[in-house]
């Protein structure tokens, strides 16, 4: 039996300690919004907080996962929206979606430890990919997040 | 969104039934209507209203991150004239879709279709919605209908100012015929459509909450991972499956001619024991196909006096013997897989009355559901598709369909169970439907005053219809391997277009914008044209394009946006390009800057495109940098084949751009009204032939061969 803490839910799972944590999150734990796009680390569809880190779920082990907080996508923030996903929605970001969830996981990761990111930052800390091309509006929403309060009009048409 | 529960679906085949699939044959009394629990009316097949005024609009194609689901909920409201802020969606089903006489047109998601090929049809049911649900107010009242106005799904009686809300009428409405011929409301007066609306679906997404293909879950669902032979056209030999079905939460090994698949309680563990079955392959007739073979059969096809003929005008090889100056040139692309981010999957459920239920990430419903019929032999009446959030597509959940029959067939070996199967991002690299290679020989001949008299292209390629629509070709030439070649809006005296058709192993599909990588030939080899003659890039091509011709127009409105002829910081080099496609026209320029270690950076793209209407200016936006992005991922990307198989196996090898490779995406809009043209595919078409140019604006060097490599523009 392994002992998992996520988004401040404590699951006793008897599972592989080699299974990793990816698939603890999405076949045992049934939390989808966290993507499988690789398995090896490379496209961080996968990325999850462990301890307040940006980390890539698939390339975690049940066994090192556990004891240790784990946040996903369905615990970023609730109730309510975290500014990132608010600044997400208010700049058009997604396109397809699919890598999102861990784009803005990375993104909250990256704030939490550089409040104003530079541009140079960004490349640095957003090393997910996204096949629909969204990394404009990626950058431009990271900024938006970053500065003082990010409101989302509620209005249906913009600009 | 949630899967449909066996009530709903028993609701709408009862409104199926009557009505020749319109209308809904029984009325509600306004009062229980109120009520709590009563169920929504279907005014039309492409229209739902619930008794609280919300409006749920049926999308017949998929949404795989392009915004067609916004833009077709945008032109449905618009004629409706329904209050935007109370729209939802939902996909229309493929069984139903079979059994109302295809009721919603077509559900196939390519080529730039979903807006420009529905238009017509979803704005009409819009509009006879509209009035049905005018028409029983007006009857209600007993008033004349044209005494009614309507405003954001609220209907006024002018002269008694009495007012009806749509979810007040839309059970009348329903009962009501359906109006024979509706008037569109002019472009000119639209208030939805054309206006950059927000996405219906982005909310949802930044929480997780939709289910893409990979997330359907159902009870006591089991999962699959599936491995196919390496080679294509290569079958099982044997296999040895002790190991594996000793592991833990292993349920079957399926064997299949063609593919082993793992049956277990997870799909990690599904997978981790397909990695211990021992399998042996019959590689077939390819095993020693390679790059080298591959290239060697195209190189005999430009030698082939046979080859198809594709276009010809005037006296080509005359006009060329006869020339000042001659210029030839080859250019060549690789085979290169789409790498939707979300791999491939179909979950399917064999029921025990032998209904067959499938849940895909499909860009084509009515062809999944064709094909989970024919793999279960069941008649299509007795199958359903659930078309779910596609984690991108770009072609390659189209045409074929190779997930379903593979998701039925797993299925077919666990009834009663439904099981997922999801590919692994191996078995997608190495199981794609390939952008096909391609070998291409041009000779241009300019006169002494250096115009362009004669151009002459021999192509090499596959045809991607005879490995997706076989037959299609009808013996032809395969329109996808000769475009932007055969069909030149330069005025040019004497072309010829010659096509060898050389298919080899390799299957090739649909990728984004289909016969792309001719533009990139044909508008690097002009931009060398131009340089031979001594003349500005943008100059030539002005002079070979007639005033007024619409890819002219784009042309100069993405030079004038680009400041082209302007001075540029020293390092930078700007190209530009022209190409039609998926109905629109799209011109773009590009700046780029080459560092000393050979890196090249894409600093800029300005793109215009005039797509006729304009349905939201933002998802166009958003398109116009998907489509760089994928432009620029496609100069570097390749899939290499060696011992018959795709070398390339995940992202370390086949790397994606990333944030910082993205350049800056200006997209200029210049409708001008008077047709209807896509943008998910037409922003990539100049893209890569602006960059190359741009590239020998700074470098000097002229790239001919994809995919570049640092080494290609390292300083010397
Ligand atoms: S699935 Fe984990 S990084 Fe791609
Ligand atoms: S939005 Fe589709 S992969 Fe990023």
């Amino acid at each position: 039996m392994l002992k998992f803490n996520v988004n401040g839910r404590v699951h006793s799972l008897d599972v592989e300690p080699e299974m990793p944590l990816l698939w603890v999150l999405r076949d045992q734990l049934g939390l989808l919004g966290t993507k499988y796009g690789c398995g090896i680390g490379q496209c961080g569809s996968c990325t999850v907080l462990i301890d307040g880190n940006a980390e890539r779920a698939c390339l975690v082990t049940a066994a090192a996962a556990a004891g240790r907080k784990v946040v996903t996508i369905e615990g970023l923030s609730r109730p309510g929206l975290h500014r990132v996903q608010k600044a997400w929605i208010e700049h058009e970001v997604p396109q397809c979606g699919y890598c999102h969830t861990g784009m803005i996981m990375a993104a909250a990761a990256l704030l939490a430890k550089k409040p104003r990111p530079t541009d140079a930052d960004i490349d640095e800390g957003m090393t997910n990919l996204c096949r629909c091309g969204t990394y404009a509006r990626v950058r431009k929403a990271i900024h938006a997040a970053a500065a003082p309060v990010a409101t989302v009009t509620p209005a249906a048409k913009k600009g | 969104m949630t899967i449909r529960s066996p009530q709903r679906r028993f609701f709408l085949k009862a409104s199926a039934a009557v009505g020749g699939g319109l209308a809904l044959e029984f009325s509600i009394p306004f009062a229980a209507q109120a009520a709590k629990g009563v169920p929504p009316t279907e005014v039309n097949a492409w229209v739902v209203i619930h008794p609280d005024d919300r409006v749920v609009i049926r999308i017949a194609r998929s949404e795989m991150g392009q915004g067609t689901l916004t833009a077709l909920a945008q032109l449905v409201a618009e004629e409706l004239d329904c209050d935007w802020m109370k729209v939802g969606t939902e996909f229309a089903s493929p069984n139903e879709h079979v059994r109302r006489n295809r009721v919603w047109g077509s559900m196939s998601t390519g080529g730039s279709q979903g807006v420009r090929g529905s238009h017509d049809y979803v704005r009409k049911a819009g509009a006879a919605a509209r009035e049905m649900l005018v028409a029983a107010a007006a009857a209600q009242w007993k008033v004349p209908a044209q005494e009614c106005t309507v405003d954001k799904g609220v209907i006024t009686h002018g002269p008694s100012k009495r007012r009806l809300r749509y979810g007040q009428v839309a059970a009348q409405a329903a009962s009501l015929p359906a109006p024979k011929d509706v008037k569109l409301r002019d472009p000119k007066d639209w208030k939805i459509a054309g206006k950059p609306v927000r996405r219906l679906d982005i909310p949802d997404k930044v929480l997780g909450k939709p289910v893409f293909g990979v997330d359907v879950t159902l009870p006591g669902m089991l999962h699959a991972a599936i491995a196919q032979c390496p080679v294509f056209g290569g079958k099982v030999k044997s296999v040895d499956d002790a190991e594996a079905l000793a592991m833990r939460g292993v349920k079957k090994v399926v064997r299949e001619d063609d593919f082993v698949a793992v049956v277990a309680d997870g799909w990690w563990r599904a997978d981790r024991a397909l990695k211990k079955v021992r399998i042996e392959w019959d590689a077939g007739e390819y095993g020693k196909a390679s790059d080298a073979t591959i290239a060697a059969m195209f190189r005999e096809g430009l030698a082939d006096p046979k080859m198809m003929e594709a276009k010809k005008a005037g006296d080509a090889a005359g006009a060329l013997s006869t020339a000042a100056k001659v210029i030839e040139a080859e250019y060549a692309s690789p085979y290169l897989n789409h790498a939707t981010m979300e791999p491939q999957v179909c979950t399917a459920w064999v029921k025990p009355d032998g209904f067959v239920e499938v849940w895909t990430s499909t860009q084509n419903g009515e062809a999944s559901l064709a094909e989970a019929a024919r793999t279960a032999g069941v008649p299509q009446e007795k199958c359903e598709v659930h078309k779910m959030m596609l984690g991108g597509g770009f072609g390659r959940r189209g045409a074929p369909q190779d997930f379903v029959r593979q998701g039925v067939k797993i299925a077919m070996a666990m009834p009663g169970k439904p099981v997922k199967l999801m590919w692994s991002r191996e078995e997608d690299m190495q199981h794609g439907f390939y952008r096909p290679a391609s070998l291409v020989k041009l000779r241009g001949g300019l006169d002494a005053q250096g115009h362009l008299v004669a151009l002459e292209a021999k192509v090499a390629c596959p045809s991607i219809l005879d490995t997706v629509m076989p037959g299609a070709r009808k013996g032809g030439v395969d329109f996808t391997a000769v475009r932007t070649l055969s069909d030149m809006p330069y005025e040019i005296a004497n072309q010829f277009v010659g096509y060898a058709l050389r298919n080899g192993h390799v299957p090739t599909g649909f990728w984004r914008a289909p016969g792309q990588q001719n533009g990139v030939y044909r508008e690097c080899f002009v931009d060398e044209l131009a340089h031979a003659a001594g003349k500005d890039p943008l100059d030539f091509r002005l002079a070979m394009l007639k005033p007024g011709e619409k890819n002219r127009l784009v042309l100069e409105a993405a030079a004038k946006a680009a400041g082209w002829g302007t001075s540029l910081p020293a390092g930078v080099g700007r190209g530009l390009a022209v190409v039609e496609g998926f109905g629109s026209y799209a011109a773009g320029v590009a700046e780029v800057t080459v560092e000393a270690s050979g890196a090249l950076r894409v600093l800029r793209y300005v793109v215009a495109i005039n797509s006729g209407h304009v349905v939201n200016p933002d998802t166009c936006a958003a398109q116009a940098e998907s489509n760089a992005v994928y432009g620029l991922g496609a100069l570097f990307e390749a899939n290499t084949v060696k011992d018959g198989r795709i070398q390339e196996s995940n992202f370390h090898d086949f790397p994606l751009p990333m944030i910082g490779d993205m350049p800056k995406v200006e997209l200029v809009l210049v409708p001008t009204g008077d047709f209807w043209g896509g943008h998910g595919e037409p922003g990539i078409l100049p893209f890569q032939a602006a960059v190359l140019n741009a590239v020998f604006a700074a470098t000097g060097k002229r790239i001919r061969t994809l995919p570049l490599r640092k080494e290609d523009l390292r300083k010397a």
